[in-house]
């Protein structure tokens, strides 16, 4: 996922109050003892590196601020351009990782905790498991069944739209794909363009997949299918390329040369009617338009799953394996697990909600309030499709192809061929 | 007699060993270190990782038979060679020979000519959306069409291309004036004289004479398009119609992905494909100096 504008920096901050005396880092690496006293006035567990992949500025301010609220510790900060930390977390967690480092749930999260990678923190889990649903434990368990994952914040995904539009218009949000297809014929005659899209940057369109696809075949499929263990060339995975193709008549024009925030744009200049994205979306709002956005999730389409399965990316931290201070680390964890710590960062972020359920919702924006409201509903969450499997099958095989789809709709038993065939070279 | 053979003395072979070392040590150690690597790389199959799995030639196989990216990528690199060379690169000296001409205020054609040299061909790219974007374009804007010029996959990398000859032509430009104005103004007063017209003057007196700037602009050309690379990663990171080796090569292995061993089969190919040019390059050089 990359949402955020890349802009270019790496700060050391908070680097301050140099430890008093013998600084308690030397903790014996990969060591669970509790360091030994004696840190200053850092709280005794030395000092606890960080590295993040908050370069935006409310991303940035949020981590500094929930830092900032830990005592246990001296914390120092090392943040990263957030593709850049993304496309180098191979290298960057072989080479030295800071102790605690941002990452995604779900299987981005298990196959790095495969290979070794990160800390086991089912310790952690026994004291702030209570504090997360069933589907958050999941999505931060490896296939192991150990926990390396504490989840932070989290948003969902859904069809946005301008409340004042559909009200002036007399729209009604879908509630199966029959509706949503007569909705969108309607605009089409209004003169708006139904369904805002845009897949510049190649995985936007992914969003469209995994809820077409949970709707249809459901999410256990869903997922099996990210898994690689089911074939591309499935009737089942046909169908949601067939339903895509039905579709496209309604989708905004010349996606493959638009970015997300351009049809932000549109949507927010009630140019187009509606827009499957995450709730980040509201970023290409002005604040004073903000009231103005709701949502509705995507219609049934097939009864038997309902809309019981929705895309909420989990992000939150993890201790890498190479850690020296896994104490100290172990503590920031608990620290970020705490609702009060999320709370700071839904408070300065309004596309963002707390994944502790006992969070205080009572600051909410309506928006926030209707997307906790949504993903609670929600039987299932799945991860995003570059979330939810390989990193090497969805950047190499997954863009590409569903960018090519996109161009061409009408092309789809070769695709499919084609991505079954590469998906085998992948998942050997 | 014996001392007479001992062509080098002590002192002249350290000296040899170590400016001599130093060389090859570099050259093994930063050149065909890392290109024996790579080739050796490309036979496996390893995340970056675990282990080194050995695979043979089941990568090359899989990117050319499976791996549609592939293709289309060779196609566009030869794409791109074919309209540096044949398009860029003569209209470039066209412009040499006109500006050559002292037209009234060549120094302002000339500054305006060369002036996208001085940008990073990422930044060319950068502009190139500016004036291509279909939403809020300048071309579309101006002309009042509605073509997507950067995401339709057929024409993209045409008008990219544009955009980085725009670049391409003030280099070659700048090269090819110089040349001329290296020329001896008498070969062309005698070639005027034997009664040649303008266009027999120029191609068959005054451009043999640029053969060594000729042979500078074909290497520069064919450098130009096999490592373009910043200019599509820019605009949409190579993909959906501008992909490109280089683009490849970097997308499966310094990404996420991590398919090293597959992304090292692609810059084996790269390699092979330079290596033809400077093959033939360094050949005829040296049958020039013999």
């Amino acid at each position: 996922m990359s949402q955020r504008s890349p802009i270019s920096r790496r700060n050391l901050l908070l680097g301050a109050a140099a430890a008093v005396g013998v600084p308690a880092v030397l903790t014996a690496c990969g060591s669970d003892a509790p360091a030994p006293g004696g840190g200053g006035g850092s709280g005794g567990l030395g000092t606890v590196t960080i590295g993040s992949n908050a370069s935006d500025e409310i991303p940035k301010k949020t981590l500094d601020t929930v830092v900032k609220s830990f005592t246990q510790a001296t914390t120092r900060i090392n943040t990263v351009d957030h593709n850049t930390f993304q496309e180098n977390i191979n290298r960057y967690l072989r080479g030295t990782p800071e102790d605690v480092f941002t990452w995604f749930a779900g299987y981005r999260m298990q196959f790095f905790a495969e290979q070794g990678l990160a800390v086991d923190i089912s310790d952690v889990w026994r004291e702030i498991g209570g504090d997360y649903t069933q589907a958050f434990k999941d999505q931060s368990t490896g296939t192991d069944g150990k926990q390396y994952f504490v989840p932070f914040t989290y948003y969902p995904w859904a069809v946005f739209y301008r409340k004042s539009l559909w009200r002036e218009k007399g729209y009604e949000p879908p509630a199966t794909l029959d509706e949503l297809t007569a909705l969108a014929r309607k605009m089409k005659a209004d003169g708006l363009i139904p369904i805002a899209f845009a897949d510049k940057d190649g995985w936007p369109a992914m969003g469209t997949f995994d809820i077409l696809n949970m709707r249809i075949n459901g999410y256990d499929f869903h997922i099996s299918l990210m898994g690689g263990k089911e074939s591309w060339t499935d009737p089942r995975v046909r169908q949601v390329f067939e339903t895509w193709r039905g579709l496209m008549e309604f989708h905004q024009p010349a996606a493959l040369g638009r970015t997300w925030q351009e049809a932000g744009q549109s949507l927010a200049q009630k140019k187009t009617g509606m827009y499957l994205l995450g709730m980040f979306v509201a970023q290409q709002f002005p604040e004073a338009d903000r009231d103005d956005l709701d949502f509705f999730t995507f219609p049934e389409i097939n009864p038997a799953y309902g809309t019981d399965s929705i895309d909420a990316p989990i992000d939150g931290y993890m201790i890498s394996a190479k850690a020296r201070n896994v104490a100290g680390a172990k503590a920031l964890l608990k620290h970020f697990a705490q609702a009060s710590s999320q709370n700071i960062a839904t408070k300065l972020d309004p596309g963002m909600l707390a994944a502790s359920s006992k969070a205080d919702t009572s600051g909410y924006s309506t928006l926030q309030k209707r997307g906790a409201e949504l993903v609670s509903k929600a039987k299932h969450i799945a991860q995003f499709l570059d979330r939810d499997t390989r990193p090497d099958f969805a950047s190499t095989v997954m863009i590409p192809s569903l960018q090519s789809f996109v161009g061409e709709p009408a092309e789809i038993d070769s695709l499919l061929a084609s991505i079954e065939k590469q998906k085998a070279n992948i998942f050997r | 007699m014996a001392t007479k053979t001992r062509r080098y003395s002590a002192r002249d072979v350290t000296v040899l060993v170590i400016g001599l070392g130093v060389a090859v040590i570099v050259n093994v150690g930063l050149i065909w270190g890392p290109t024996l690597a790579s080739v050796g790389l490309s036979g496996t199959d390893w995340g970056g990782i675990g282990p080194i799995e050995w695979i043979g030639g089941r990568n090359y196989h899989d990117l050319a038979a499976e791996y549609p990216p592939f293709w289309s990528a060779v196609r566009n690199n030869v794409v791109w060679l074919g309209f540096l060379g044949l398009v860029a690169t003569p209209f470039g000296l066209f412009c040499a020979v006109l500006l050559d001409r002292r037209l009234r205020l060549s120094r302002v054609y000339q500054s305006a000519l060369y002036l996208p040299v001085v940008l990073s061909l990422a930044v060319v790219g950068f502009i190139a959306q500016l004036v291509y974007s279909s939403d809020y374009g300048v071309l579309n804007a101006v002309t009042g069409l509605s073509v997507d010029w950067l995401g339709d996959s057929s024409i993209n990398i045409w008008v990219v291309m544009v955009a980085a000859a725009w670049r391409h032509v003030g280099y070659v430009m700048i090269i090819y004036l110089a040349g001329l104005k290296a020329v001896d103004p008498a070969l062309k007063e005698a070639a005027a004289i034997d009664g040649a017209n303008e266009r027999q003057a120029f191609f068959l007196v005054v451009f043999p004479t640029l053969r060594p700037i000729n042979v500078i602009v074909l290497v520069i050309t064919v450098i130009e398009a096999l490592r373009a690379f910043d200019i599509v990663y820019a605009i949409n990171k190579g993909r959906n119609g501008l992909e490109l080796l280089s683009v490849l090569v970097t997308e499966n292995i310094v990404g996420e992905a991590s398919r090293i061993g597959f992304g090292s089969a692609i810059a084996v190919i790269l390699l092979v494909i330079s290596l033809g040019f400077i093959v033939t390059y360094l050949s005829q050089l040296f049958r020039e100096e013999r």
